[in-house]
């Protein structure tokens, strides 16, 4: 399959990448950090190469698939698995009477994690069309369809509950276990199907409210989303030379698993690795440790490498999609539009289990509300479980519900008024040095959002183009605009960490904990490095991610990678510079505060003396006891959002009630942009998801329970003859606590698109659509009521 | 049954089953660059070529390429590398793991057609569904890919986009 | 997942009848949707070397064989030249290029579902099938019968009369490439007009138009002995009057059905916009396109 090549020389290509990188860099004044350089493994992934968790399985893995309850919600009475056990190949099988009792969450959160203990590995109770009742393990795939078809599960079929808004103090309980538990002050409560609750409040928001000339109360409903990452969830597992069970996962969050894996075997953590290899992407998706557990729990018991492989099927029905949300939004306005208070409700379906649950309901008020300087504001939620499939974290986390309502809410007020949008935002929006009550108190320090907003109207022509143009046809293009922002790191609560070393002659290996899944974070974070040693972006190595060897970082998700694992890395390398400068102070026998590192060559600014780092990497390797590395963690107290605005336009068939969209535009402040290629296509295809969420992608349920989208010929999600033009620029704002001022990225920039397309939808044709996605049928229903009776 | 059938110009001679499809074979055999996406015939990660068309792997019996040439981005190597650093030049690969058989299928697409415009572009290339990307860089990439050697007419590159 | 034991490619068509009469075997077209099917087989019978990828076309007709490909239709110059590119439009939007190289005519037609836009089209067409054993007939009556597990014939050719008709395609999707939330085609002949209305979510049908003395007669397939009945006047003083009359009478002549992409209320509204729409282009001579 490999065509020849030469063994001695350079691999064809790297040059090329080489030469390109140089030129970029060499474009950004020599620096690293704002250069768009090639990722680290592009080439391994444009070529081909056998680099995912599939493709580096042994090949004598067990197949582990496992039996799915066909009820929405049920006892398991009995489950009869003798005929399948004797079925050729079948190794094990596996039901809930042999495993361990005690709960834990999937979710991939810090310890103590605030999503409830509420798992087993099987469970005699199953609470949602495809709960897993039994894993079976064989030889072959054939084997194990065999063995599963033969397996006899009698269940008492229990009332369930499948509509969110009837969950709360129901009489028919999701978890009436007595080992549930909760380790965090989230207000779960069990016997209430509560799986969060709470209310924040900043003035006397129903007094202000009262004194409002104009008050907008509406409900807005986001449906669950599915991530829809390429690769779905897989994982192997094996044992090591030392009987320590090893499991190469797809996964976003490798010591979370680790934890998560320990709680579920229940057996100690230090028995356990986690690998990640590269990823086919993430979003959320693999920040729950969705599978890993069940190609584990076979190796734990039959000491066989074991594999699992989720078909797509599996991955649309019993996966972590985003949780349901219905978002109550009052907000209250003066004559100008000075927007005075702002009242948000949530209520938040986590489905079965709650996995992030208690988290992502947050982010529906504290990263949508704080977008305004309001005087006052309240923020209540609730979140329930329901017999539907468990909810996770979906990249915007729960900000994408909440600002879909509060941005629509927002433009319904500039609708009221007769006024721009644009213009009452630029009235009422969050500033750079304000104070924001509901983002935790936290001073916005950096902030480019009123910049994002001019740049944004320019792209799109605003001026000329609100609120809608008349083509003629019967088709009207209106616009619309959005904001939005986000966090960077969960403050006080992530990690992350980075080690580096210098090797012969004076190289970098930089072992991250963070996980790379197509982001390139590998890369930024390279980049970052580069820059702090003054050295060539190829002279670092990055490898990643192995609970054995990476230093502890809480993993890829929070949009925290930059922002934190890339401050570990800054504060890395001064460790490191140190090092070098006291290492070369004795072989050079003078002081290390005589001398300087340029990254080559450290000289004695007196004496003129000069050591290279070549020499150091070499020359530490005989007769040295300092190692040449450095590790270092990094924790922020604050949490600076990223700001964003975003606008479509779209095109509306008065008659069909079509809509298509023509253009997005984004302006965005990130902060520094550490990679502005990479930068933007994180950009253009978080919002190519958001355009998808608000136009195609919907998750809806049949009377019993079932998930109609169950393969991607129904979960639309879009292909690019879909997504129409889309345009990024950026109005970097300078962060002071993050590495060379960056913030994050990574899910921002899903948020924006439902809210603007509504409202272009609006202003073309008077369509007000407050539950996604946006369809056909639903515009037309609005256009011609009297067509519509029903 | 025993198949025998060009593989990356190499004959190879297997046994397979009845049932068995050209995605799960050429996987079998080391060509890990095809990826089962969805298994509806939705995604087009599995594109190879056979006897020079793109077509789905995960819908084609592999007893069907009997005596017939089949060929994956492993067979395709130069051309991947080329077309592929005009999409890793972009930034535009992300996760990677649909960039095989969207390449596959740019690779096609230029034997096919003749001097495609950008919608043209769009519409052949839509079956290859990618997550991470938004699509943008890849149709950027393309563009640059496509004109390589300077004769294209090049797509309207707008001034916004791509500083 | 679709198993099947044993794999035979005839070389004639009476063998590959010979090997499909057993119920457990099984016809394989493109493969597109029986792969997805949860069935196990003994035979798979593969039609790939019979000859019947081939479109053929004379002064009078085409023949399109079973085993032709979509993307064959897609690009043919002689049908799309003939019939205003509809076979361009119908097929464009299925997917994406790899599975239209790989589904067939024959699968489509066979298969008679409801989202197919292949059969939608052709129906607005003067279209003929040939079976191997039930020889040739109108496909309109062939898309009539329900597919049966019992039914085990082999369609060899789908034909498509020269008949200087001109047509247009049109259908409405949740996104670009999805299966059509509803399909039209319609045809002017020299007699009239002849539409097809497909996803409904029912697999397509056909109705046929004419106006005689003012009013719209109208002919279904199926209703008692297919005879022409009146079904409204025109009132020639309004502008696209007749176009409209004619779009009503065409698309009240089926049933709409809900489903996960539509309600049956909004498709029988759409059928009638979009069987509008298809008039005025086909009167104005504008290509199928929706750009």
């Amino acid at each position: 399959m490999r065509t020849g090549r030469r063994f001695n020389g350079p691999v064809k290509g790297n040059e090329e990448e080489q030469k390109f990188n140089q030129r970029a860099v060499e474009e950004h004044g020599g620096k690293l950090v704002g250069a768009g350089v090639i990722k680290k493994d592009a080439m391994a992934l444009v070529t081909g190469k056998p680099v995912y968790t599939d493709d580096i399985a042994p090949e004598n893995c067990l197949v582990v698939k496992v039996l799915r309850s066909p009820h929405a919600h049920a006892l398991i009475q009995d489950i009869d698995i003798s005929a399948a056990e004797k079925v050729p190949g079948i190794e094990c099988i596996i039901t809930w009477k042999d495993v361990p009792q005690k709960r834990f969450t999937l979710a991939g959160q810090t310890y103590p994690e605030p999503s409830p203990y509420d798992r087993l590995i099987l469970d005699q109770r199953v609470r949602f069309v495809g709960d897993p009742a039994a894993i079976v393990a064989g030889e072959t795939e054939e084997a194990v369809d065999h063995a599963m078809k033969l397996i006899r599960v009698k269940y008492q079929v229990l009332e369930a509950i499948l509509d969110f808004h009837e969950a709360k103090d129901n009489h028919i309980l999701i978890h009436p276990e007595d080992n549930w538990k909760s380790l965090a002050p989230v207000g779960a409560d069990n016997s209430r199907n509560l799986c969060a609750s709470a209310c924040d409040e900043h003035g006397d928001v129903d007094g202000i409210l009262k004194g409002c000339a104009h008050v907008i109360d509406e409900t807005y409903h986001v449906k669950a989303n599915q991530q829809a990452m390429m690769e779905t969830f897989r994982a192997y597992s094996y044992l090591d030379t030392y009987g320590r069970l090893n499991v190469v996962s797809s996964t976003q969050v490798p010591f979370h698993v680790r934890r998560i894996l320990g709680h579920a075997l229940d057996i100690p953590k230090s028995k356990i690795r986690v690998i990640k290899p590269r990823i086919g992407g993430g979003f959320g998706a693999k920040q729950t440790a969705v599978m890993e557990m069940y190609p584990a729990v076979v190796t734990w018991m039959t000491g066989r490498a074991a594999k699992m492989v989720y078909s797509r099927y599996e991955s649309l029905i019993a996966s972590s999609p985003r949780h349901e949300m219905e978002v109550r939004v009052r907000l209250g306005a003066d004559e100008e539009g000075m927007i005075q208070a702002i009242d948000v409700y949530t209520l938040s379906n986590t489905g079965a289990y709650g996995e992030h649950g208690p988290t992502t309901v947050g982010l529906s008020g504290h990263k949508s509300i704080p977008l305004y300087r309001s005087k006052a504001f309240r923020f209540a939620y609730d979140v329930v479980y329901t017999n539907r499939m468990s909810a996770g974290a979906y990249r915007g986390y729960g900000a994408t519900q909440g600002i879909f309502a509060v941005e629509s809410a927002v433009n319904e007020l500039a609708d009221r008024l007769s006024m721009d949008p644009v213009v009452l935002r630029e009235k009422n929006m969050v500033r750079q040095g304000d104070v924001m009550p509901a983002y935790y108190g936290e001073t916005a320090a950096s902030c480019a959002l009123d910049k994002c907003m001019a740049r944004a109207a320019e792209m799109i022509g605003w001026k000329d183009k609100f609120p809608c143009r008349d083509m003629g046809n019967g088709k009207v293009r209106g616009v619309g605009v959005a904001m939005a922002m986000q966090g960077s790191s969960i403050s006080n609560v992530d990690v992350g960490s980075v080690s580096m070393k210098i090797n012969d002659d004076g190289f970098y290996v930089l072992t991250v904990g963070c996980t790379d899944m197509g982001t390139g974070c590998d890369t930024i974070l390279a980049q970052i490095a580069a820059d702090c040693m003054d050295c060539s972006y190829e002279d670092i190595v990055v490898y990643g991610t192995d609970t054995d060897l990476s230093p502890y970082d809480s993993g890829s998700y929070a949009s925290s990678t930059t922002y934190l694992t890339g401050m570990a890395v800054v504060k890395t390398c001064q460790v490191l510079r140190e090092k070098i400068l006291k290492k070369a102070a004795e072989y050079l026998s003078c002081s290390p505060d005589d001398l300087e590192f340029d990254g080559k060559l450290v000289r004695n600014l007196g004496t003129g003396q000069e050591i290279s780092l070549k020499e150091i990497g070499n020359r530490s390797m005989s007769f040295n006891e300092d190692a040449l590395s450095a590790c270092e963690s990094h924790t922020s107290p604050v949490s600076p959002p990223p700001f964003m605005t975003g606008m479509a336009e779209v095109e509306v068939d008065l008659e069909t009630g079509h809509v298509e969209l023509l253009d997005y535009v984004a302006a965005v402040d990130c902060g520094t942009v550490v990679n502005p290629n990479l930068a933007r296509v994180q950009t253009e295809g978080g919002l190519a998801q958001g355009i998808g969420m608000a136009l195609y992608e919907d998750v809806t349920y049949s009377k019993t329970g079932r998930v109609y989208e169950n393969s991607l010929m129904q979960y639309k999600i879009p292909t690019r003859l879909d997504v129409g033009k889309i345009r990024v620029e950026f109005e970097p704002s300078y962060e002071p606590t993050g590495p060379f001022g960056a913030k994050s990225i990574g899910e921002i920039v899903i948020n924006t698109p439902s809210p603007a397309i509504a409202s272009a939808v609006y202003h073309a044709c008077g369509a007000r659509i407050r539950e996604l996605p946006i369809t056909a049928e639903k515009v037309c229903r609005k256009i011609h009521p009297e067509i519509f009776k029903d | 049954m025993t198949l025998e059938f060009q593989l990356n110009g190499k004959m190879v001679r297997t046994e397979i089953q009845a049932d068995t499809l050209l995605l799960d074979l050429v996987r079998s055999l080391g060509c890990f660059s095809v990826k089962r996406g969805c298994g509806t015939a939705n995604c087009g990660l599995c594109t190879v070529m056979v006897e020079g068309k793109p077509v789905l792997s995960c819908s084609v019996l592999a007893a069907r390429v009997q005596g017939k040439n089949v060929t994956t981005l492993e067979g395709l190597q130069e051309e991947a590398e080329e077309a592929g650093r005009f999409l890793a030049q972009e930034g535009g690969e992300q996760c990677g793991y649909c960039s095989p058989g969207f390449l596959m299928n740019v690779i096609a697409m230029e034997r096919e057609l003749v001097n495609p415009g950008e919608e043209e572009i769009k519409e052949y290339l839509a079956g290859n569904l990618c997550r991470c990307s938004g699509y943008m860089s890849q149709l950027r990439a393309v563009e640059k890919y496509l004109n390589r050697k300077g004769e294209r007419k090049c797509g309207q590159e707008d001034a916004s986009m791509g500083r | 997942m679709f198993q099947a034991k044993e794999y035979v490619k005839p070389a004639s068509l009476e063998e590959a009848y010979r090997l499909c009469q057993k119920r457990s075997s099984v016809t394989v077209g493109g493969m597109m949707w029986l792969k997805m099917e949860n069935v196990r087989k003994q035979t798979i019978v593969d039609l790939s070397d019979l000859g019947l990828d081939q479109i053929r076309e004379d002064e009078k007709e085409f023949q399109i064989g079973a085993m032709v490909t979509l993307r064959m239709l897609e690009t043919h110059e002689g049908l799309n030249k003939e019939f205003n590119g509809i076979f361009r439009e119908c097929t464009r939007h299925i997917v994406g290029v790899q599975f239209r190289n790989g589904a067939t005519v024959g699968g489509s037609v066979y298969g008679r579902f409801g989202f197919s836009d292949i059969l939608t089209a052709l129906m607005a067409l003067d279209t003929e099938v040939e079976l191997y054993q039930g020889g040739r007939m109108p496909l309109a009556e062939f898309a009539a019968r329900t597919p049966k597990v019992t039914e085990r014939d082999i369609l060899m050719y789908v034909y498509v009369k020269k008949d200087h008709r001109k047509a247009a395609y049109l259908s409405e999707r949740r996104s670009s490439t999805d299966f059509p939330l509803l399909a039209c085609c319609g045809a002017k002949t020299l007699w009239g007009w002849q539409f097809a209305v497909g996803a409904r979510p029912g697999r397509a049908e056909q109705v046929s138009l004419r106006i005689k003395a003012g009013q719209i007669e109208r002919k279904i397939l199926g209703e008692k002995g297919v005879c022409w009945t009146a079904v409204c006047g025109i009132s020639p003083d309004k502008n696209n009057s007749a176009a409209e009359a004619l779009a009503e009478a065409a698309a009240s002549a089926f049933h709409y059905g809900t489903n996960l992409t539509g309600s049956g209320a909004y498709r029988a509204y759409l059928a009638k916009v979009l069987t509008g729409r298809l008039i005025r282009q086909i009167e104005t001579g504008e290509e199928s396109t929706d750009r």
